[in-house]
């Protein structure tokens, strides 16, 4: 077969065989030069001209590339990308790959991993921009974040009340507390305001200012507020006694000696408090305020946000490749491995991973080239306010041709930047793809 | 004592599963892996909340949309609506996006598919000089970054007036869809037994009666592989479609146009970025086998 290509007899139907082949090869040939070689071209030769493509200027625009503000930092995102992108997806792959392997439901996993491999990245970047809205009432990973700190570190049931007289000391931030120095047989009254109704809990009552306790601090902790006004530093009729405060006898150093919760008419008592002089004080925790939600679209972590989108997309695509390839790896291997008594984690790390290698090698550099060329999902994920801040390299070459600058020359100096960093990759393709042939 | 006899045995003779082994130690097999279930239960959660949360977000009713999360339809789910759907329907914009998103995509897949299954015939089956330096020509297009071609054919596609068309994007998803289609069919094609060619050419049949009757048949699992990748790029493409479209925009770029007022215009990207991958998600659900194979087609060979 190999001889009759080259062979040098003149066969009577050559020439008409050549007809035929140009004939079905011609329409590959006419858009693969006119859309991809002309262009490419094309951009190669604009790069060297100014923006309005008039006069030369040698490689002015690359050196433009490295010396404007918003160019360099989409670089350094872009250096971050592959740095961290590629990597994590190829791991994760591996994991879900190996981890599946012992669940019985592994083909639903794979379709749920995999599902968002076909939607779009734009469509993708839309989905992220919605969970990572920052009020934790709109956007689900805010929320997410939200209910399990509260769970470890709940907020202050009081996180707006304010101090009701200028007489009590403290903040918020330090707790609340009497401003003059209590002994045994006082009375405190730690008045607070400025608590939505919704706030207070459901089973005060009215407060009521304690008697004196004689060898102990006696207090209460009320709402300070009635309808109308009423007297500040005052427990008046109409105003409710806050529950389940926790209040804090302080020493004169400021140390907590001892604590108690208020009843349901806001009053608590601490007995037998000896001769010293203490103060008391609605501790801190009552005040922390909520979780207000991380600014995942703010400039500072838009980069990991869209990273995050994108590995969520990318994923799956790790997972099948590997995990053919370990479908492909022979049993023998890994049985002989295990009677020789490997254990788990020394048959992964000793015989799948390297026999897996040529095949994680193939999804990291498919990856790197992807990373090189995210677009899509920048866009659709940061904000038009951010966008400088989440930058990367083909992100800046449309913004720079496209999105008002319209400048041409700088525009085709990116592209060809881009096109540089792509080849090493194209090259390692092509020789694998050789290889292989 | 059965039991017992089944310790010793390692591992090194597989036990199949269901067949032989004592209902309790597949039991405590089972619940050993409980952890493990458990991890891979709520990591593909996690994988299927976002989509799922764009849905229910989408059925948020109009006036509520922009200060309630997606969740408080499990505590109120009759406040659920499909009104953001009818009045999508009802906004000319989006509708004629849907419909250039559909033409795009037919063209943008069925043009590369018929231009590559006959070079890749050409190359496979086909002898001229330098035909293995040129294939490895289009396979080295491959990786062309599209960015390349933006600004030239911006330029070319307003000087034969063909901006901001269909057939403009389809041309251009024709272009960078063919060295992946040629690579792949090629080497699908080159697999066809040498004796039946051979046969049919003997026989007299013309090249084009061989490539109709013949090859394309017989490539039909590698263009069915091809079609459905080719369809997902073409419809989900959002680069080429915001730069050579103008009033001839496509789904992708019809939302984002929407997206100067994020907040407030959520009843309409919500929605309208659902319907955009309904598509695409059915896509992959009727045919997950030939995307799989395409894909291992596409990155490991």
């Amino acid at each position: 077969m190999e001889a009759s290509a080259t062979g040098p007899e003149v066969r009577p139907g050559r020439w008409r065989r050549h007809r035929v082949t140009i004939a079905f090869l011609a329409p590959a040939a006419i858009l693969l030069g006119i859309w991809i070689v002309y262009p490419t071209i094309y951009t190669i030769v604009r790069s060297l001209f100014d923006r309005d493509g008039t006069e030369f200027v040698g490689l002015d625009n690359y050196g433009e590339i490295f010396s404007t503000d918003i160019l360099v930092t989409a670089i350094r995102n872009n250096a971050i990308w592959l740095a961290v992108v590629p990597a994590l997806v190829t791991a994760i792959g591996l994991i879900f790959g190996v981890l599946i392997e012992r669940i019985r439901w592994s083909l639903a996993f794979r379709i749920a991993v995999f599902m968002p491999m076909a939607i779009s990245l734009f469509a993708a970047g839309v989905i992220w921009r919605v969970m990572d809205q920052k009020d934790p009432e709109l956007g689900a990973v805010n929320a997410g974040i939200g209910a399990v700190g509260d769970a470890i570190d709940p907020p202050g049931a009081l996180s707006t009340a304010q101090p009701s007289t200028k007489d009590l000391g403290g903040s918020p931030e330090r707790g609340i507390s009497v401003g003059r120095p209590l002994n045994a047989g006082d009375v405190a009254t730690l008045g607070l305001t400025a608590i939505p109704p919704e706030d207070v809990p459901g089973d005060a009552e009215q407060a009521r200012k304690p008697e004196p306790v004689a060898g102990g601090v006696a207090g209460v902790v009320w709402n300070d507020f009635k309808p109308g006004g009423g007297k500040p530093g005052v427990v008046e009729t109409q105003e409710l006694g806050l529950p389940g405060v926790t209040v804090e006898l302080r020493d004169q150093g400021g140390e907590v000696v001892s604590s108690a919760e208020t009843a349901t008419d806001g009053t608590f008592r601490f007995e037998d408090v000896g001769d010293a002089s203490y103060t008391a004080a609605v501790g801190p925790a009552t005040f922390e305020e909520p979780f207000s939600g991380v600014d995942w679209l703010g400039a500072k972590l838009i980069t990991p946000a869209v990273m995050i989108a994108y590995i969520w997309v990318w994923a799956g695509f790790a997972m099948v490749v590997i995990g053919a390839g370990l479908a492909a790896l022979p049993r023998d291997v890994i049985e002989a491995a295990r009677t020789d008594g490997a254990n788990e984690r020394q048959i992964f790390r000793r015989v799948t991973v390297p026999l897996l290698r040529p095949v994680l090698i193939v999804v990291f550099v498919t990856m790197l080239i992807n990373v090189l060329k995210v677009f899509d999902i920048v866009f659709a994920v940061a904000p038009a306010s951010v966008q400088d801040d989440a930058n990367v390299i083909a992100l800046a070459m449309w913004r720079t041709s496209f999105g008002g600058v319209n400048d041409f020359g700088l525009g085709s100096a990116i592209a060809v930047f881009l096109f540089l960093l792509v080849i090493p990759l194209l090259l390692f393709n092509i020789r694998n793809f050789r290889r292989e042939a | 004592m059965e039991a017992t006899t089944a310790d010793r045995v390692p591992a090194a003779q597989p036990v199949r599963a269901n067949e032989r082994e004592p209902l309790s130690r597949r039991l405590v097999r089972q619940l050993g892996k409980a952890p493990l279930n458990a991890l891979l239960a709520f990591i593909a959660l996690l994988w299927l909340i976002p989509t799922f949360g764009l849905f229910l977000t989408s059925l948020l009713p109009a006036d509520t949309i922009g200060s309630q999360g997606w969740w408080t339809l499990f505590s109120e789910p009759s406040t659920a609506t499909f009104d953001n759907y009818s009045e999508l329907l009802d906004n000319d914009t989006i509708t004629s996006a849907l419909v250039t998103t559909v033409f795009v995509a037919i063209g943008g897949t069925a043009l590369p598919i018929i231009v590559g299954a006959m070079a890749g015939y050409a190359f496979a089956w086909m002898d001229f000089p330098g035909r293995d330096w040129l294939f490895l020509g289009v396979v080295g297009l491959l990786v062309v970054p599209l960015q390349m071609a933006l600004i030239p054919m911006f330029s070319f596609y307003n000087s034969v007036g063909i901006f901001d068309t269909v057939l403009a994007l389809v041309l251009f998803h024709t272009a960078f869809g063919l060295p992946f289609a040629i690579f792949l069919l090629r080497n699908f094609f080159i697999g066809i037994p040498k004796d039946i060619l051979e046969s049919a050419r003997i026989d007299g049949a013309s090249e084009l009666r061989i490539f109709t009757r013949l090859i394309l048949p017989l490539g039909l699992p590698a263009i069915a592989s091809l079609a459905i990748f080719q369809f997902l790029w073409t419809w989900n493409d959002f680069l080429v479609a915001l730069t050579f479209g103008r009033d001839t925009q496509p789904i992708t770029v019809a939302i984002f146009s929407e997206f100067r007022q994020f907040g407030a215009n959520i009843d309409v990207i919500a929605p309208a970025a659902f319907l955009s991958l309904v598509v695409p998600l059915a896509v992959f659900f009727a045919f997950q086998r030939y995307f799989v194979q395409g894909l291992l087609a596409g990155s490991v060979k």
